[in-house]
């Protein structure tokens, strides 16, 4: 079980990387947002291939900890794969989620994010965020 | 299997989040398709293909494929031959920073100069063992 020095449970933020897009690197660039910023104590990343490897480890903090998923497109990946593993889903955002709200933004920069792309990284990293406090206070 | 002039190579990169290596595996990888080799080149989305994407397990299985992963864990290379076949070559991206005294690794986010330095270097690597495979 991972845990930070309080002994409190981590919320585990995955998301899909999708390589193809730029909605699958403003899911990675949000993500990081979050555990590296935004809510940095609380949350950590994890690597969705070693988890679908079937890694211990990934497994256990999947199992043993609540996972928000973090998608670029409507086929969901992040989703399903968590899922696959038997993950403790508690909550699924979308890129789109975020464009709906900011439809002026163009993201077109997929190797490195554009000013659009990090823009719209930082708008669904508010969301994340927002969804890690729910959960904390559900708990 | 498509003649040689239609022959194409997949790059399926690990992607891992919790490291470094894993940006540069993708940061490298969309260095090959965007700017070294845009024209033999795609690349498979791999949370896809672990999904069960029936369209990348395909490609992978007909057509030759380069595994770029970040660690010794070799997640890509290892889901492309449990779920596609052998990949026709295998880049690791710690196996170059080992041998090239990479610089201290640390932002996973945003590469600096001397990761990007790391990443271009990978980059040609894959190019290379693109241009091999193509000669086959």
């Amino acid at each position: 079980m991972n845990m930070d020095a309080s002994g409190q449970k981590k919320i585990i933020v995955i998301p899909c990387s999708g390589i193809g897009k730029a909605f699958g690197s403003i899911s990675r660039d949000a993500t990081y947002e979050v555990t590296e910023n935004l809510r940095k104590d609380i949350t950590q990343t994890l690597c969705l291939a070693l988890l679908v490897s079937g890694d211990e480890k990934s497994l256990q903090l999947v199992h043993n900890n609540k996972c928000i998923t973090v998608d670029g497109c409507p086929l969901q990946c992040a989703e399903k794969n968590v899922k696959l593993a038997g993950g403790n889903l508690a909550g699924s955002l979308r890129v789109v989620d975020a464009y709906k709200e900011n439809r002026h933004l163009k993201p077109k920069g997929v190797t490195f994010l554009d000013p659009d792309g990090q823009q719209m990284a930082l708008a669904l990293a508010q969301k994340i965020a927002e969804k890690v406090d729910d959960l904390l206070e559900e708990h | 299997m498509a003649d040689s002039q239609e022959k194409k190579v997949g790059i399926i990169s690990c992607s891992g989040e919790e490291c470094v290596e894993g940006t540069i595996s993708r940061v490298a990888t969309r260095l090959v398709l965007e700017k070294l080799r845009p024209d033999q080149t795609v690349t498979i989305c791999l949370p896809l293909f672990l999904a069960g994407g029936k369209e990348e397990r395909e490609f992978a299985r007909d057509y030759p494929t380069i595994t770029v992963d970040g660690c010794d864990k070799m997640c890509a290379k290892i889901a492309t031959e449990r779920y596609s076949g052998k990949p026709a070559s295998s880049i690791v991206v710690t196996n170059i920073t080992k041998n090239s005294q990479c610089p201290k690794l640390k932002s996973r986010r945003k590469l600096n100069d001397e990761t990007l330095t790391v990443a271009r270097k990978v980059a040609d690597k894959i190019a290379e063992e693109v241009d091999k495979v193509l000669k086959h």
